[in-house]
Protein backbone atom coordinates (compact mmCIF):
# COMPACT_ATOMS: atom_id res chain seq x y z
CA UNK A 1 0.00 0.00 0.00
CA UNK A 2 1.21 3.48 -0.87
CA UNK A 3 1.38 6.15 1.80
CA UNK A 4 2.97 9.56 2.15
CA UNK A 5 3.64 12.00 4.96
CA UNK A 6 3.40 15.15 2.87
CA UNK A 7 2.14 16.25 -0.55
CA UNK A 8 3.64 19.29 -2.25
CA UNK A 9 2.48 20.77 -5.52
CA UNK A 10 5.77 22.32 -6.59
CA UNK A 11 5.73 25.99 -7.52
CA UNK A 12 9.01 25.82 -9.43
CA UNK A 13 11.40 23.25 -10.81
CA UNK A 14 13.98 24.44 -8.28
CA UNK A 15 11.60 23.69 -5.42
CA UNK A 16 10.83 20.26 -6.93
CA UNK A 17 14.53 19.50 -7.31
CA UNK A 18 15.35 20.58 -3.75
CA UNK A 19 12.53 18.53 -2.26
CA UNK A 20 13.56 15.55 -4.33
CA UNK A 21 17.09 15.42 -2.89
CA UNK A 22 15.76 13.58 0.15
CA UNK A 23 15.76 9.84 -0.39
CA UNK A 24 12.28 9.54 1.07
CA UNK A 25 10.84 11.95 -1.52
CA UNK A 26 9.33 10.94 -4.80
CA UNK A 27 8.14 12.82 -7.88
CA UNK A 28 4.81 11.44 -9.03
CA UNK A 29 3.63 11.24 -12.60
CA UNK A 30 0.46 9.24 -13.16
CA UNK A 31 1.26 6.97 -10.18
CA UNK A 32 0.17 3.90 -12.14
CA UNK A 33 3.23 1.93 -11.25
CA UNK A 34 4.37 3.71 -8.12
CA UNK A 35 1.27 2.94 -6.09
CA UNK A 36 1.57 -0.78 -6.78
CA UNK A 37 4.49 -1.12 -4.42
CA UNK A 38 4.31 -1.23 -0.67
CA UNK A 39 6.07 2.08 -0.24
CA UNK A 40 5.97 4.69 2.49
CA UNK A 41 7.15 8.01 1.14
CA UNK A 42 8.06 11.17 2.95
CA UNK A 43 7.21 13.90 0.46
CA UNK A 44 5.20 13.35 -2.70
CA UNK A 45 6.19 15.99 -5.25
CA UNK A 46 3.61 16.90 -7.87
CA UNK A 47 4.78 18.74 -11.00
CA UNK A 48 1.27 19.30 -12.34
CA UNK A 49 1.30 23.02 -11.55
CA UNK A 50 4.38 23.78 -13.67
CA UNK A 51 2.84 23.84 -17.14
CA UNK A 52 4.61 20.66 -18.22
CA UNK A 53 1.47 19.20 -19.73
CA UNK A 54 1.79 20.56 -23.26
CA UNK A 55 3.16 19.29 -26.57
CA UNK A 56 4.75 22.12 -28.54
CA UNK A 57 5.87 22.12 -32.14
CA UNK A 58 9.00 24.30 -32.20
CA UNK A 59 9.65 23.97 -35.91
CA UNK A 60 12.65 21.68 -36.00
CA UNK A 61 11.64 19.71 -32.94
CA UNK A 62 8.67 18.76 -30.83
CA UNK A 63 8.76 19.32 -27.09
CA UNK A 64 6.72 16.98 -24.91
CA UNK A 65 6.31 18.12 -21.30
CA UNK A 66 6.98 15.48 -18.66
CA UNK A 67 3.42 15.71 -17.34
CA UNK A 68 1.79 15.07 -20.72
CA UNK A 69 -0.34 11.98 -20.60
CA UNK A 70 -0.04 8.97 -22.87
CA UNK A 71 -3.46 9.93 -24.21
CA UNK A 72 -2.01 13.26 -25.35
CA UNK A 73 0.71 11.36 -27.24
CA UNK A 74 -2.05 9.35 -28.85
CA UNK A 75 -4.27 12.23 -29.90
CA UNK A 76 -1.92 15.16 -30.56
CA UNK A 77 -2.32 16.30 -34.17
CA UNK A 78 1.19 17.76 -34.42
CA UNK A 79 2.79 14.46 -33.42
CA UNK A 80 0.48 12.59 -35.77
CA UNK A 81 1.56 14.80 -38.69
CA UNK A 82 5.26 14.84 -37.88
CA UNK A 83 5.70 11.14 -37.15
CA UNK A 84 2.99 9.49 -39.20
CA UNK A 85 0.97 8.08 -36.32
CA UNK A 86 3.81 6.15 -34.69
CA UNK A 87 3.02 7.56 -31.23
CA UNK A 88 -0.65 6.65 -31.52
CA UNK A 89 0.31 3.12 -32.49
CA UNK A 90 2.77 2.80 -29.65
CA UNK A 91 0.38 3.74 -26.84
CA UNK A 92 -3.06 2.65 -28.02
CA UNK A 93 -2.61 -0.88 -26.64
CA UNK A 94 -1.70 0.31 -23.16
CA UNK A 95 -4.59 -0.81 -20.91
CA UNK A 96 -7.47 1.61 -21.53
CA UNK A 97 -8.25 5.26 -22.10
CA UNK A 98 -8.61 5.97 -18.37
CA UNK A 99 -5.14 4.57 -17.76
CA UNK A 100 -3.65 6.60 -20.61
CA UNK A 101 -5.37 9.72 -19.28
CA UNK A 102 -3.40 9.27 -16.06
CA UNK A 103 -0.04 7.79 -17.02
CA UNK A 104 2.51 10.45 -17.91
CA UNK A 105 5.25 10.53 -20.52
CA UNK A 106 7.73 11.66 -17.87
CA UNK A 107 6.85 8.73 -15.64
CA UNK A 108 7.22 6.26 -18.50
CA UNK A 109 10.57 7.63 -19.63
CA UNK A 110 12.05 8.30 -16.20
CA UNK A 111 11.13 4.78 -15.05
CA UNK A 112 13.03 3.21 -17.97
CA UNK A 113 10.85 0.14 -17.52
CA UNK A 114 11.59 -2.98 -19.51
CA UNK A 115 8.01 -3.17 -20.73
CA UNK A 116 7.85 0.48 -21.84
CA UNK A 117 6.29 1.00 -25.26
CA UNK A 118 7.00 4.72 -25.03
CA UNK A 119 10.73 4.31 -24.42
CA UNK A 120 10.99 1.80 -27.28
CA UNK A 121 9.25 4.16 -29.69
CA UNK A 122 11.14 7.29 -28.66
CA UNK A 123 14.50 5.54 -28.96
CA UNK A 124 13.95 4.89 -32.66
CA UNK A 125 13.57 8.63 -33.18
CA UNK A 126 16.14 11.36 -32.57
CA UNK A 127 15.02 11.94 -28.98
CA UNK A 128 16.48 13.78 -25.99
CA UNK A 129 15.49 14.36 -22.40
CA UNK A 130 15.84 17.69 -20.64
CA UNK A 131 16.83 17.31 -17.00
CA UNK A 132 16.56 20.26 -14.63
CA UNK A 133 20.18 20.07 -13.49
CA UNK A 134 21.62 17.67 -16.02
CA UNK A 135 20.59 19.63 -19.09
CA UNK A 136 19.75 18.01 -22.40
CA UNK A 137 21.05 14.48 -22.94
CA UNK A 138 20.24 11.98 -25.65
CA UNK A 139 17.56 9.49 -24.70
CA UNK A 140 19.91 6.67 -25.60
CA UNK A 141 22.39 7.94 -22.99
CA UNK A 142 19.65 8.64 -20.45
CA UNK A 143 18.29 5.10 -20.79
CA UNK A 144 21.67 3.76 -19.70
CA UNK A 145 22.20 6.23 -16.83
CA UNK A 146 21.66 5.09 -13.24
CA UNK A 147 18.64 6.52 -11.44
CA UNK A 148 19.44 9.81 -9.78
CA UNK A 149 17.45 12.58 -8.11
CA UNK A 150 17.27 15.05 -10.99
CA UNK A 151 13.94 16.23 -12.38
CA UNK A 152 12.91 15.18 -15.88
CA UNK A 153 11.39 18.31 -17.45
CA UNK A 154 10.55 17.36 -21.02
CA UNK A 155 11.28 15.08 -23.96
CA UNK A 156 12.53 16.61 -27.19
CA UNK A 157 12.04 14.81 -30.49
CA UNK A 158 13.87 16.20 -33.52
CA UNK A 159 11.92 16.43 -36.75
CA UNK A 160 14.86 15.21 -38.83
CA UNK A 161 12.80 13.62 -41.59
CA UNK A 162 12.86 10.09 -40.23
CA UNK A 163 9.91 7.88 -41.02
CA UNK A 164 9.07 5.50 -38.21
CA UNK A 165 6.85 2.51 -37.57
CA UNK A 166 6.00 0.55 -34.43
CA UNK A 167 4.60 -2.83 -33.58
CA UNK A 168 4.09 -4.82 -30.44
CA UNK A 169 2.91 -8.32 -29.59
CA UNK A 170 0.97 -9.12 -26.46
CA UNK A 171 -0.31 -12.46 -25.21
CA UNK A 172 -3.60 -10.82 -24.30
CA UNK A 173 -4.93 -7.39 -25.16
CA UNK A 174 -3.76 -4.72 -22.69
CA UNK A 175 -1.11 -6.99 -21.12
CA UNK A 176 2.57 -6.03 -21.06
CA UNK A 177 4.21 -6.71 -24.43
CA UNK A 178 6.09 -9.91 -25.18
CA UNK A 179 8.15 -7.88 -27.57
CA UNK A 180 8.06 -4.25 -28.75
CA UNK A 181 9.80 -3.08 -31.92
CA UNK A 182 10.28 0.34 -33.45
CA UNK A 183 12.10 1.10 -36.67
CA UNK A 184 12.91 4.42 -38.28
CA UNK A 185 14.59 5.26 -41.56
CA UNK A 186 16.27 8.22 -43.18
CA UNK A 187 17.82 7.46 -46.55
CA UNK A 188 20.03 4.39 -46.18
CA UNK A 189 20.23 4.70 -42.39
CA UNK A 190 18.01 2.60 -40.17
CA UNK A 191 17.48 2.85 -36.43
CA UNK A 192 16.04 -0.21 -34.71
CA UNK A 193 14.80 -0.24 -31.13
CA UNK A 194 13.61 -3.39 -29.38
CA UNK A 195 12.03 -3.37 -25.94
CA UNK A 196 10.30 -5.86 -23.64
CA UNK A 197 13.10 -8.37 -24.33
CA UNK A 198 12.09 -8.35 -21.37
CA UNK A 199 14.93 -5.94 -20.59
CA UNK A 200 14.49 -2.25 -21.26
CA UNK A 201 14.65 -1.01 -24.80
CA UNK A 202 17.93 -0.45 -26.58
CA UNK A 203 18.65 0.98 -29.98
CA UNK A 204 21.09 0.14 -32.76
CA UNK A 205 21.83 1.92 -36.04
CA UNK A 206 22.64 0.11 -39.28
CA UNK A 207 23.26 1.10 -42.86
CA UNK A 208 20.95 -0.42 -45.41
CA UNK A 209 22.79 0.23 -48.64
CA UNK A 210 22.38 -2.74 -51.00
CA UNK A 211 20.69 -5.01 -48.44
CA UNK A 212 17.21 -6.50 -48.36
CA UNK A 213 14.82 -6.00 -45.46
CA UNK A 214 15.32 -9.65 -44.47
CA UNK A 215 19.10 -9.23 -44.34
CA UNK A 216 18.82 -5.99 -42.38
CA UNK A 217 16.30 -7.42 -39.93
CA UNK A 218 18.49 -10.45 -39.27
CA UNK A 219 21.50 -8.20 -38.75
CA UNK A 220 19.57 -5.84 -36.46
CA UNK A 221 17.70 -8.38 -34.34
CA UNK A 222 20.91 -10.36 -33.83
CA UNK A 223 22.54 -7.43 -32.04
CA UNK A 224 20.14 -7.49 -29.08
CA UNK A 225 20.16 -9.87 -26.15
CA UNK A 226 16.91 -11.54 -25.10
CA UNK A 227 15.67 -13.06 -21.89
CA UNK A 228 12.93 -15.44 -20.77
CA UNK A 229 10.00 -14.89 -18.44
CA UNK A 230 6.43 -16.16 -18.11
CA UNK A 231 5.39 -14.30 -21.26
CA UNK A 232 7.91 -15.88 -23.58
CA UNK A 233 11.32 -17.48 -23.94
CA UNK A 234 14.48 -15.75 -25.13
CA UNK A 235 14.42 -17.84 -28.33
CA UNK A 236 10.81 -16.88 -29.04
CA UNK A 237 11.55 -13.18 -28.49
CA UNK A 238 14.61 -13.31 -30.75
CA UNK A 239 12.50 -14.87 -33.50
CA UNK A 240 9.66 -12.38 -33.03
CA UNK A 241 12.07 -9.44 -33.11
CA UNK A 242 13.51 -10.50 -36.45
CA UNK A 243 10.08 -11.04 -37.99
CA UNK A 244 8.65 -7.76 -36.73
CA UNK A 245 11.70 -5.67 -37.61
CA UNK A 246 11.54 -7.06 -41.14
CA UNK A 247 7.84 -6.22 -41.41
CA UNK A 248 8.41 -2.69 -40.13
CA UNK A 249 11.25 -2.17 -42.59
CA UNK A 250 9.06 -3.38 -45.44
CA UNK A 251 6.31 -1.02 -44.32
CA UNK A 252 8.69 1.93 -44.36
CA UNK A 253 10.10 0.89 -47.74
CA UNK A 254 6.58 0.80 -49.19
CA UNK A 255 5.81 4.24 -47.76
CA UNK A 256 9.00 5.58 -49.30
CA UNK A 257 8.28 4.07 -52.74
CA UNK B 1 -4.11 18.45 4.40
CA UNK B 2 -7.24 20.20 3.14
CA UNK B 3 -8.57 20.10 -0.40
CA UNK B 4 -11.47 21.84 -2.12
CA UNK B 5 -13.24 19.73 -4.69
CA UNK B 6 -16.40 20.09 -6.73
CA UNK B 7 -17.87 16.61 -6.39
CA UNK B 8 -20.86 15.95 -8.62
CA UNK B 9 -21.56 19.67 -8.85
CA UNK B 10 -21.26 20.36 -5.12
CA UNK B 11 -18.27 22.26 -3.81
CA UNK B 12 -16.81 20.80 -0.66
CA UNK B 13 -13.78 21.12 1.57
CA UNK B 14 -12.33 18.01 3.09
CA UNK B 15 -9.40 16.88 5.15
CA UNK B 16 -7.40 14.12 3.45
CA UNK B 17 -4.31 12.06 4.09
CA UNK B 18 -1.49 13.15 1.67
CA UNK B 19 -1.28 9.64 0.24
CA UNK B 20 -5.03 9.06 0.05
CA UNK B 21 -6.36 7.78 -3.25
CA UNK B 22 -9.24 9.46 -5.02
CA UNK B 23 -11.11 6.13 -4.87
CA UNK B 24 -11.07 6.17 -1.06
CA UNK B 25 -11.93 9.86 -0.95
CA UNK B 26 -15.06 9.65 -3.14
CA UNK B 27 -16.28 6.55 -1.31
CA UNK B 28 -15.76 8.41 1.98
CA UNK B 29 -18.07 11.08 0.54
CA UNK B 30 -20.76 8.45 -0.04
CA UNK B 31 -20.17 7.78 -3.73
CA UNK B 32 -20.41 4.01 -3.45
CA UNK B 33 -20.89 3.49 -7.19
CA UNK B 34 -17.11 3.77 -7.44
CA UNK B 35 -15.87 0.23 -6.91
CA UNK B 36 -12.57 -1.10 -5.65
CA UNK B 37 -11.58 -3.77 -8.14
CA UNK B 38 -8.14 -4.89 -9.19
CA UNK B 39 -6.21 -1.96 -7.67
CA UNK B 40 -3.60 -2.57 -10.36
CA UNK B 41 -4.96 0.05 -12.80
CA UNK B 42 -6.39 -2.60 -15.11
CA UNK B 43 -10.09 -3.24 -14.57
CA UNK B 44 -11.75 0.19 -14.90
CA UNK B 45 -14.19 -0.38 -12.04
CA UNK B 46 -13.04 2.75 -10.26
CA UNK B 47 -13.47 5.09 -13.26
CA UNK B 48 -14.45 8.66 -12.39
CA UNK B 49 -14.14 11.89 -14.37
CA UNK B 50 -11.58 14.47 -13.37
CA UNK B 51 -12.51 17.75 -15.07
CA UNK B 52 -14.60 15.66 -17.45
CA UNK B 53 -11.83 13.22 -18.36
CA UNK B 54 -12.14 9.56 -17.36
CA UNK B 55 -9.39 8.46 -14.99
CA UNK B 56 -8.76 5.56 -12.65
CA UNK B 57 -9.48 6.76 -9.15
CA UNK B 58 -7.45 3.86 -7.71
CA UNK B 59 -4.35 5.41 -9.27
CA UNK B 60 -5.03 9.10 -8.68
CA UNK B 61 -4.13 10.90 -5.49
CA UNK B 62 -7.05 12.74 -3.91
CA UNK B 63 -4.67 15.69 -3.51
CA UNK B 64 -4.54 15.99 -7.31
CA UNK B 65 -8.26 16.69 -7.35
CA UNK B 66 -7.77 19.89 -5.34
CA UNK B 67 -9.52 22.76 -7.13
CA UNK B 68 -10.97 20.43 -9.75
CA UNK B 69 -14.27 18.82 -10.66
CA UNK B 70 -14.82 15.16 -9.86
CA UNK B 71 -17.78 13.33 -11.31
CA UNK B 72 -18.96 9.87 -10.33
CA UNK B 73 -21.96 7.88 -11.52
CA UNK B 74 -24.04 9.65 -8.86
CA UNK B 75 -23.44 12.89 -10.76
CA UNK B 76 -24.76 11.66 -14.10
CA UNK B 77 -27.70 9.59 -12.93
CA UNK B 78 -30.09 10.51 -15.76
CA UNK B 79 -27.65 9.68 -18.54
CA UNK B 80 -26.52 6.57 -16.68
CA UNK B 81 -30.09 5.38 -16.36
CA UNK B 82 -30.69 6.00 -20.07
CA UNK B 83 -27.70 3.90 -21.08
CA UNK B 84 -28.45 1.36 -18.34
CA UNK B 85 -31.77 0.59 -20.06
CA UNK B 86 -29.84 -0.44 -23.19
CA UNK B 87 -27.55 -2.66 -21.11
CA UNK B 88 -30.57 -4.34 -19.56
CA UNK B 89 -32.30 -4.60 -22.93
CA UNK B 90 -29.37 -6.51 -24.38
CA UNK B 91 -28.89 -8.72 -21.31
CA UNK B 92 -25.47 -7.14 -21.03
CA UNK B 93 -24.94 -7.42 -17.30
CA UNK B 94 -25.04 -10.20 -14.79
CA UNK B 95 -23.46 -9.33 -11.47
CA UNK B 96 -23.37 -5.64 -12.44
CA UNK B 97 -20.20 -4.94 -10.49
CA UNK B 98 -18.40 -3.52 -13.53
CA UNK B 99 -21.37 -1.46 -14.73
CA UNK B 100 -20.67 1.86 -12.97
CA UNK B 101 -17.13 2.04 -14.39
CA UNK B 102 -18.29 0.92 -17.82
CA UNK B 103 -21.11 3.45 -17.88
CA UNK B 104 -18.78 6.30 -16.88
CA UNK B 105 -16.42 5.39 -19.69
CA UNK B 106 -19.17 4.94 -22.29
CA UNK B 107 -20.56 8.38 -21.42
CA UNK B 108 -17.05 9.84 -21.65
CA UNK B 109 -16.59 8.19 -25.04
CA UNK B 110 -19.91 9.60 -26.21
CA UNK B 111 -18.64 13.09 -25.38
CA UNK B 112 -15.21 12.58 -26.92
CA UNK B 113 -15.86 10.63 -30.13
CA UNK B 114 -18.55 11.42 -32.62
CA UNK B 115 -19.96 8.24 -34.13
CA UNK B 116 -17.17 5.82 -33.14
CA UNK B 117 -16.69 2.65 -35.18
CA UNK B 118 -16.91 -0.77 -33.54
CA UNK B 119 -13.12 -0.92 -33.46
CA UNK B 120 -12.91 2.53 -31.82
CA UNK B 121 -15.48 1.48 -29.21
CA UNK B 122 -13.51 -1.65 -28.38
CA UNK B 123 -10.30 0.31 -28.13
CA UNK B 124 -11.82 3.04 -25.95
CA UNK B 125 -13.32 0.50 -23.58
CA UNK B 126 -10.41 -1.94 -23.48
CA UNK B 127 -9.72 -0.84 -19.92
CA UNK B 128 -13.15 -1.91 -18.64
CA UNK B 129 -13.07 -5.57 -17.73
CA UNK B 130 -16.19 -7.70 -17.27
CA UNK B 131 -15.96 -11.27 -16.07
CA UNK B 132 -19.59 -12.24 -16.75
CA UNK B 133 -20.80 -11.19 -20.15
CA UNK B 134 -18.13 -11.80 -22.78
CA UNK B 135 -18.64 -8.19 -23.92
CA UNK B 136 -20.86 -8.86 -26.93
CA UNK B 137 -24.03 -7.78 -25.15
CA UNK B 138 -22.31 -4.66 -23.95
CA UNK B 139 -21.11 -3.88 -27.45
CA UNK B 140 -24.63 -4.29 -28.86
CA UNK B 141 -26.02 -2.07 -26.11
CA UNK B 142 -23.43 0.63 -26.75
CA UNK B 143 -23.99 0.63 -30.51
CA UNK B 144 -27.77 0.79 -30.09
CA UNK B 145 -27.48 3.52 -27.49
CA UNK B 146 -25.16 5.65 -29.60
CA UNK B 147 -27.25 5.19 -32.73
CA UNK B 148 -30.56 5.94 -31.08
CA UNK B 149 -29.23 8.81 -28.98
CA UNK B 150 -27.58 10.21 -32.12
CA UNK B 151 -30.96 10.00 -33.84
CA UNK B 152 -32.53 11.99 -31.00
CA UNK B 153 -29.95 14.76 -31.22
CA UNK B 154 -29.09 15.22 -34.86
CA UNK B 155 -31.62 13.13 -36.73
CA UNK B 156 -29.03 11.26 -38.79
CA UNK B 157 -29.77 7.86 -37.32
CA UNK B 158 -33.39 8.31 -36.42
Amino acid sequence: MFSAREYVKAKSLEEAWELNQKRSSVIVGGMMWLKMGNSQKGTVIDLSGLGLNTIEDRGEEISIGAMCTLRQLETDEGLERAFNGVFRECVRHIVGVQFRNGATVGGSVYGRYGFSDVLTCLLALDSYVELYRGGVVSLEEFAKMPYDRDVLVRIIVKKDGRKAAYVTQRNTKTDFPVIACAVSRKGDDWWVSVGARPKKAERIQISGAGKTAAQLAGEAAGQFSYGSNLRGSAEYRAHLAEVYVKRLMETLEKEEA
Amino acid sequence: MEITVTLNGKRLKAEIDPGELLLDFVRRQGCYSVKRGCETSNCGLCTVWLDGTPVLSCSTLAARADGREVTTLEGVEKEAAAFGRYLAGEGAEQCGFCSPGLIMNVLAMERELSRPTEEEIKEYLAGNLCRCTGYMGQLRAIERYLNERGGETDGENG
